[in-house]
Order: C-alpha cells, then structure tokens, then sequence
C-alpha cells in the first residue's frame, strides 16, 4: 500500500485547475513508484463529471468526500478528515497545492501525523533506489534551491506552487474509481464558523491562478495608467501585479501586490513595466516560466533576470503592444 | 486581552549574498532584522491592546543574538519578550520549531490570542503559524488581512482572510491563533521611550533544561525533514535585451517581442485566452 495521493481543491463546487496540475505531477511519482494515484477531494457539490476528470487526468482512484459542513474550507475540519483518511489509507505521498488551502491545511496536518512537510515545491522526483520524494523549493527569496528528502516519516508530504507544472491532457479512455467516502460526525469542529466571502473589495484578483501576469511599478507614475495593463492583461485573460511601490501610493490595491510581502507567482508569462526589480519584488517573481521586462534604465535588475528585455519608455511600448495585439484579433486566426 | 506574538530575527533581504561555490548564504556581517512580515503581527497586536487592554509577549526560538529582535520588539511597544534559545534546538525544521514553541506557549501561561506573521522571509514556509495551531489545538486563521470585530467579553473575533476568490469571513472563539498579511496594519516605528524600556527589559531565557519537552521532538535529530542538496539557480536567464529608443525602434522592439512570444507559444489565443478556465476566475478588470 504505496499510494500517492493528491490534494484536490474546489471552489463552490468547482474543481481548481490546480487540481489537476497536481495529478500530472502525482502521475509522474506513482509511475516511478509503480504504484497508484489516488486523488482527495473534499468539499460539496463537485459534480461527477468533474469527478471523473480527475480520472482522465491521471487518477486510478479518487475518494470524494462531501457534505455541507465542507463547503468552505476550515482548517480545524479539513485536518481532521484528512488525519483521519491517512491514518486509514496510510499514503506514502500526499501533494497539495500551495495555495491559502494548501499552506494551512498541510502544516495543520503534518504536526497531527508526525510528519515532514517541504513548503512550495516547483520539482519533485524519486530518488533512485531509496523510492524516496526528492522535494526541491526555492528558499532564501529565490536565490537557492534546496532539495528536502522525509526519510523516516510516512507520508511524505509538499505543497506545490500552482502554475509550476501543467495538467496532463485528458484521456477519457482512462479509467479509475471514484469512492464515495461519508463525514463521520465526530470529525466536524464548528468552532470557526465562516460567513461570507466579500469579494466587493475595490479591485480584487486572483492572481496566483492566472496564466499571465502584467505587473506594474512606480514607472507607472498613476493609477489610471493602470488601464493600459489592465488592457493587456485582458488580452490574454490574465491578471494585473504590482510592485510594493505602486500599492503603497494607492494605484491598486494589496491583493496585486507581487513579492517579499505580497503574492509569489509563478504565471506562464510575467510582463513587468516601469519596475525596477528589487530583490523583495524578484522573490515574488522568480519561478515565472517566462519573464518580460519594459524598462527606460537599462541597468534595471528586471531586465538582468528577463527572457525579455525593452528598454524603452514604457508607455510607447505598452501602447504599441496593445495596438498590435488588438489587430491580430481583427486579423482573425491565421 | 493577553496577546503572543512569536517573532523570528532573520538576515536583512536586501544585502543577501550567496557563496557562489557552496551554494549557502553568507551570514558574516550580514545585518539582522525582526522578520519584516512579523511586524505586522506585532502592529496587530499592540492595536488590540490599545483598545481592549491587557498584554502583548514577544517570543522567538534562536541563537542567543535572537535577543536583539526581542528588543526591538518591546521598543515597538510590547510588553516583554521570551527567548527560546539552546543548542539542542539548533536545526529545527517546521514541525519541530513549532513543537517547541507551542511548549515554550504552554509554559508562558494563560494567553487569549497568538498573532503570528505569515512566513518568515528566510526559510520562507510559513509553516510555524499553523503548527503552533495544530499542537495546542487552537482555532486558526491564516493570511488575515482584516478583523473587523472583537467581542472580548464573549472571547469572539470576526476576520477576513486573503484567499484567491476574495476575502473569507471567518468567526472564532478565543484563545485562537491568527497568522496576518501586510493589509491588517502599517508597523509603526519604535520610539525612543520605547528604546529605553527595551534596554532596560529582562528577557527571560527558556532552555531544553527549563522547558518540559520529549527530546526525540527536538532540533535536527527531532525534525522529520532533511535538506540533501542546496544549489543556486542561474540568476540571469541570459535573456535577449532589445533597445527601443524612438517610434521606429519601438516598433521594431515589440515585433521581436510577439515573435518572441509567438515561439514560445504565449500569444493570446482568438477567442481562447491564454489560461482558459482560470482567466475567469482571474477578475482583472474592478
Ligand atoms: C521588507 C521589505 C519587503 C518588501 N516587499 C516588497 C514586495 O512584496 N513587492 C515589491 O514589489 N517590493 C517590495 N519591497 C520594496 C522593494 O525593495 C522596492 O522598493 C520596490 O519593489 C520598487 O518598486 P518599483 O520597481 O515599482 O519602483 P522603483 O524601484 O522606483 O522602479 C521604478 C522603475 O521604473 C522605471 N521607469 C520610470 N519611468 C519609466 C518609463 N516612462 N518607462 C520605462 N520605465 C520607467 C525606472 O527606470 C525604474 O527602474 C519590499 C521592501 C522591503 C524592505
């Protein structure tokens, strides 16, 4: 009884695409391990299709646990149902997102079974021989990687940085166990009790779910400028970052803002304009697959860290950016 | 209210250097700091105490030097500090820091509420806060960017947590533990009578011979995990850098940009953005 386990995360009933990432990365350790994948739902009202996708993305078994007392995540619940299915089941991996679920849950939990966890992995592999999880997250801002083995605890459990990895893609050929798992009472802890969720708040975003990730600095210069961005931003069904600059002149609010006190993100495609790359914004930033930068100085450290580099006056860029994609899409598909 | 805040001195980040050779941090001469997204915590705090009374305790697990962060600590406005300090502490991952400091919690006395930062800005886990949780059983809130009531005599407090679909209103009854985000509060700057009373302060010292703990839960030896491999990522990415100094050149440099993207495949998608599914959860627009 090897199995590997992932943590599956919903919203309201839906999956999260993080979800899925995370089957691609267990697919890959249940496959050296020759063992099975099992994924954990928990929450209410997932439908069965979404159930079985998580079959078609790389799940042999998926244990759905649902009830109106999971619909939104409480920490003192959710950890003892997941104590619980552990000590049941006894997984040998367990992965969940790094996401405000994931880095409460998990830490929650792995003090209970006495247990390693390893922070916001972006790798993950088995160790030749040993079978054991190689875990590698940045740490220290971004400057080193470190690799974290759990060598005498079971299970070995991370949380994974979303937009680290992508879903592997569906194969409704597959074929896997959906087991229906009941809420035993005894493991329901009502003392926090959530009321609401207010997403009213002026400018809210989600950014560590965005693909791509338009960020701007204090080269800005007002929050109106921001319309440009978000413009861009747009375009690609992205998001809208900023740096701890333009959020403390009010130009967005704290939900953009990206680095040592804000979001960490790692989106497909960052574009930064008129930042200038600190080390506190870098950390934030770092582990983006692909990192633009538009800049007048060309000493600016974003343009050292970039794939991509303008230097240039932002306005003229972003401007001429916008113009251009907005005719591809007249153009039509090619 | 009677309020601790665990706290972790950490290096300055802006003068972090890496041994090119060995991959491990320089620590020499490097300045240390109150783990910046601590302060919140202790700006959470002292508010508190302002409007419903009673204490805020500085605590923090570290080498001797780690005195230093609780004094600046009480210069800010705490009332006192407890230092939890000996070698056999010395490697502590997560689970075995946050076992000791929920022994060290135990050993402080009666407390109503624990306002922890969301992480430290070195070993960047943020996993102390929930396991101080989890070991004394308390109710947890984590990444609150707001608490918009405090019911002292009913021991309740209502919160915003920041979660990617917005802010969860949470309610919990007291002691609780809450780890906080940069929105809750500006940190405010110690005063110099603060200064004073933080020279003057006894710091009382918790030892592995004072506390009452298992030894197998302790320092290295206690710590499920182990780091087997350190390595420095390539900093630059050795990325192409195009000059964009008038219209035409600015023309020129946002071609070389969309084929640039076009070939790594991260052009928008007519009718499909770039991030499906997710770009309809992003928001973006107020
Ligand atoms: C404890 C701590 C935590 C921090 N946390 C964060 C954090 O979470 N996130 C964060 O971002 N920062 C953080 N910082 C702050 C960080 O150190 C920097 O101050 C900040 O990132 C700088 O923001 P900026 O790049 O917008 O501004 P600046 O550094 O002022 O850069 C502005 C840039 O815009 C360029 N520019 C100006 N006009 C134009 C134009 N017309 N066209 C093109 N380019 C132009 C300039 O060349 C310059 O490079 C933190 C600092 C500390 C000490």
């Amino acid at each position: 009884m090897s199995f590997v386990w992932t943590l599956a995360e919903q919203h309201e009933g839906r999956l999260k695409g993080v979800s899925f990432e995370l089957l691609g990365r267990g697919r890959a350790l249940a496959d050296a391990l020759d063992t099975k994948l099992a994924s954990v739902v928990i929450g209410d009202g997932v439908d069965a299709a979404q159930l079985e996708a998580l079959v078609h993305r790389g799940a042999d078994e998926v244990y759905a646990i649902q009830d109106p007392r999971l619909a939104s995540f409480t920490c003192e619940t959710y950890s003892n149902l997941l104590v619980h299915l552990i000590k049941t089941y006894q997984p040998s991996v367990l992965l969940a997102a790094a996401t405000s679920t994931g880095r409460t849950l998990m830490p929650h939990v792995a003090v209970r079974v006495h247990t390693g966890l390893t922070a916001d992995c972006t790798e993950l592999a088995i160790e030749p021989g040993t079978g054991q999880l190689l875990q590698t997250r940045p740490a220290i801002g971004g400057n080193i990687m470190a690799t974290i083995k759990t060598p005498d605890h079971r299970p070995q459990m991370a949380t994974v940085r979303p937009k680290s990895s992508r879903p592997l893609p569906a194969d409704p050929t597959r074929v896997g166990k959906v087991i229906a798992v009941p809420l035993d009472d005894f493991l329901v802890d009502d003392r926090v009790r959530v009321t609401g969720y207010r997403r009213d708040a002026l400018d809210f975003v989600n950014l560590e779910e965005a693909e791509v990730v338009v960020a701007g600095g204090r080269g800005m210069k007002k929050a109106e400028h921001f319309d440009l961005l978000r413009d861009l931003a747009d375009a690609w069904g992205g998001a809208v970052g900023a740096t701890r600059d333009a959020v403390d002149r009010g130009w967005l609010g704290y939900p953009h803002q990206v680095g040592l006190s804000g979001k960490t993100i790692s989106p497909r495609l960052y574009i930064g304009a008129g930042i200038s790359g600190a080390i506190q914004h870098l950390a934030g930033i770092k582990t983006s697959d692909t990192i633009v930068s538009i800049n007048s100085d060309p000493d600016a450290s974003l343009h050292k860290v970039a794939d991509f580099g303008i230097v240039g006056d932002l306005f003229d860029v972003l401007r001429e950016l916008r113009r251009r994609l907005q005719e591809r899409r007249e153009e039509g598909p090619s | 209210m009677d309020i601790v805040v665990p706290i972790k001195q950490v290096p300055e980040t802006s003068n972090v250097k890496m041994d090119p050779k060995t991959g491990t941090m320089i620590r020499d001469g490097v300045e240390t700091v109150v783990n910046p997204l601590d302060l919140f915590a202790i700006e959470t705090a002292l508010r508190l105490k302002e409007a419903h009374g009673g204490t805020v305790t500085a605590l923090s697990m570290g080498p001797k030097g780690a005195e230093k962060a609780l004094r600046e600590a009480i210069a800010m406005g705490c009332d006192g500090g407890v230092l939890v300090s000996d070698r056999a502490f010395a490697g502590s991952d997560s689970w075995a820091t946050s076992y000791t400091l929920s022994q060290a919690i135990r050993q402080m006395g009666r407390f109503d509420l624990i306002v922890a930062g969301e992480r430290a800005t070195d070993g960047d886990t943020g996993q102390v806060g929930p396991g101080i949780a989890a070991w004394l059983d308390l109710p947890l809130a984590t990444y609150v960017a707001a608490i918009t009531r405090v019911d002292p005599d009913e021991g309740r407090l209502t919160v915003e947590r920041l979660v990617e679909e917005g802010y969860q209103v949470l309610e919990l009854p007291l002691p609780a533990l809450l780890t906080v985000v940069k929105e809750i509060a500006a940190p405010r700057l110690p005063m110099l009578r603060g200064k004073k009373r933080a020279k003057a302060a006894e710091v009382p010292l918790y030892t592995a011979a004072t506390m009452d703990l298992e030894p197998a839960f302790l320092g290295l030896k206690g710590s499920p995990t182990r780091v087997v491999k350190v390595a420095t990522p390539k900093v630059t990415r050795g990325g192409t850098v195009v000059q964009a100094k008038d219209a035409e050149a600015v023309a020129g440099a946002v071609d070389r940009l969309l084929a640039f993207l076009d070939a790594r495949d991260l052009l928008p998608h007519d009718g499909a953005p770039a991030g499906g599914a997710a770009a309809e959860q992003a928001g973006g627009r107020p």
